[in-house]
């Protein structure tokens, strides 16, 4: 099986250099041959997994509680301005 | 003296610390000085935190001398490197975390603290725990203690080679696919992987969130109970923890099996894994039914369909989580033109090969077109695992089988990612419905240890943990000392 790599990675947000186009290509053509088995299975009457354990929906008083530090938290950004994340443009120029 | 220290059980020290025999600053001690002598060979942690676990101890002495007992007093725990540390590294084993720095503390770390342990380093592991090596690791380079020029197991292979290695008493490990079971069988120790949801994953940082669990590595079934009643229990920050009492278990292991019917599986069948294999797994199962446990034949018909299965829903919700890798928040930066770019190359730069591709292929089984033919497709049949394992638990209490398809293997042996990924084969199933299981050392195998995997059903850890000691305790595989020390 082939699949379109390189737009998977365009929705990944990975860039690939030319050799790994080549080589995942390959690596999950394979892949996906080997989990093309599960069309074998006849599934039409089961339900799909949403949870392995029963769990109910979980709720809380909707009161503020502590929190991570500002400060701890900027101090891990690559790149800060004040108190916000800084990052490279978002919207290109009209050219 | 330092070297009986360091052979100590974590039942053996808590019970000698809080006794006030021995200090736990003199655990700790010699668990440091072991780990400087030994770890530049074995590589089981990326960070060692010897002042942080000096300090931890001074605080276990004072409150044990002012009359508390704690289940874990003084007893070195190797933690894995993808559970967060107030003010340690925590990098997961790749690029884009090196030198994060947790602000926070998961909440199973935290309660081994509480408990008296003492964190003695954050361990190796295959990057983002996506891996059965630990060769994954962009960061270092772990062994297995019994044969240096072989791999510890993975993604837990720190935790699991620090316990085999004495480096610490108890290693805490996630288990997604096997990632606890498969280190434990390579170590010749224990790896338990209790239900989904027992054990908060808070501060764990996800890879497959319907699957990550949090569970102990040790060398003897008792220290298994100990850890686990540490960790175990409801955490209201993790809405996925389950709140249902957590029944005490370290103090009633039984000694035999006698009463308890112990389900073989059908489907797997241990001779494709070749003469000495098939005849080690055939002796266990000997072993089982001589220490009083009944065999029964049981059927889990979708057990082929395990690692197709798996190797969709894994991928899919990692490619999920792993999208706040971006450059933004946290971690590694590469710059770019555009906020585009720059995501691209920061990921680019920052997830190894496994890892994208395994990002890759959970994007394509979620992308849109393909989803239902993959995704969901993969969704139900994990409920026919599910519903397998229910049918087969009517007619036994637990069920046996091999932890791993083979020994710990060299390093560099499995170049195919596929070959890799079928050393999970005997403990995906069990991922995929959620199940406890463990795995404990069975015998040997080519001079390396093999592991006895037992799963029991949802919540039945006692249960489970238990016969494991019985089977410990009869044939005492475990009682071998790692040459490579």
């Amino acid at each position: 099986m082939s699949i379109d790599i390189k737009y998977v990675a365009k929705l990944a947000r990975i860039a690939l250099t030319d050799d790994e186009v080549v080589r995942f290509g390959e690596q999950l053509g394979n892949l996906l041959d080997h989990v093309n088995v599960l069309s074998e299975l006849d599934t039409a009457a089961v339900p799909a997994t949403a949870q392995v354990v029963e769990s109910r929906n979980v709720e809380r008083e909707d009161v503020p509680r502590d929190c991570l530090d500002r400060e701890a938290v900027l101090s891990m950004a690559p790149q800060r301005q004040g108190a916000f994340f800084r990052v490279p443009r978002i919207i290109a120029e009209e050219g | 003296m330092a070297n009986d220290t360091i052979r100590m059980t974590a039942a053996q020290i808590a019970r000698a610390v809080n006794a006030g025999e021995m200090s736990a600053s003199d655990a700790t001690g010699a668990a440091l000085a072991h780990i400087d002598e030994v770890d530049d060979r074995v590589g089981s942690f990326l960070t060692r935190l010897h002042d942080l676990a000096r300090a931890q101890a001074k605080r276990v002495d004072d409150r044990v001398r002012a009359g508390e007992r704690l289940p874990l007093a003084g007893v070195p725990v190797a933690v894995k490197d993808n559970m967060c540390l107030t003010g340690t590294r925590t990098t997961c084993g790749s690029k884009i975390l090196e030198n994060w720095i947790s602000p926070y503390t998961a909440t199973a770390v935290q309660r081994i603290i509480d408990a008296g342990g003492i964190p003695v380093g954050k361990a190796n592991m295959d990057e983002f725990a996506m891996g059965s090596s630990c060769e994954n690791s962009a960061l270092g380079v772990t062994r297995n203690p019994y044969d240096l020029r072989r791999v510890p197991g993975g993604s837990s292979g720190g935790s699991a080679a620090a316990v085999a290695a004495y480096e610490a008493a108890i290693g805490l490990g996630s288990d997604t696919g096997g990632s606890i079971r498969e280190p434990g069988a390579f170590c010749n120790i224990i790896g338990f992987k209790p239900t989904y949801g027992r054990v908060s994953r808070y501060g764990l940082i996800a890879f497959a969130s319907s699957l990550d669990q949090i569970g102990p590595l040790t060398r003897t079934v008792e220290d298994a109970a100990l850890a686990y009643e540490a960790i175990a229990g409801h955490d209201p920050m993790d809405s996925t923890s389950i709140d249902r009492p957590v029944e005490p278990v370290s103090h009633a292991l039984r000694e035999d099996l006698k009463g308890l019917r112990i389900g073989i599986v059908k489907e797997f069948v241990t001779e494709k894994l070749g003469e000495e294999i098939d005849a080690l797994y055939q002796q266990a199962y000997d072993e089982l039914r001589d220490l009083g446990a009944e065999l029964v034949e049981v059927s889990l018909p979708t057990a082929d369909y395990g690692l197709a299965t798996y190797y969709l829903i894994a991928p899919a919700e990692c490619s999920s989580n792993l999208a706040r890798f971006d450059g933004v928040r946290y971690g590694l930066r590469v710059d770019g033109d555009d906020v585009g770019q720059m995501y691209e190359r920061t990921r680019a730069a920052g997830f190894g090969q496994e890892v994208k591709r395994r990002i890759l292929i959970g994007t394509y089984a979620l992308s849109s077109g393909y989803y239902d033919a993959y995704y969901v497709k993969a969704q139900k049949a994990r409920t026919m695992f599910a519903n397998d394992f229910k049918r087969a638990f009517e007619r036994c209490d637990l069920i046996a089988s091999p932890a791993a398809s083979s020994p710990a293997f060299e390093f560099n042996a499995k170049s195919d990612p596929y070959s890799m990924y079928m050393m999970d084969y005997y403990t995906i199933p069990m991922s995929l419905a959620g199940l406890p299981a463990l795995s404990v050392p069975c015998g040997w195998v080519s001079g390396m240890p093999m592991g006895l995997q037992l799963a029991a059903p949802l919540f039945e850890e006692a249960n489970l943990l238990s016969a494991a000691h019985a089977y410990e305790q009869g044939t005492k595989h475990a009682q071998k000392v790692p040459v490579a020390l």
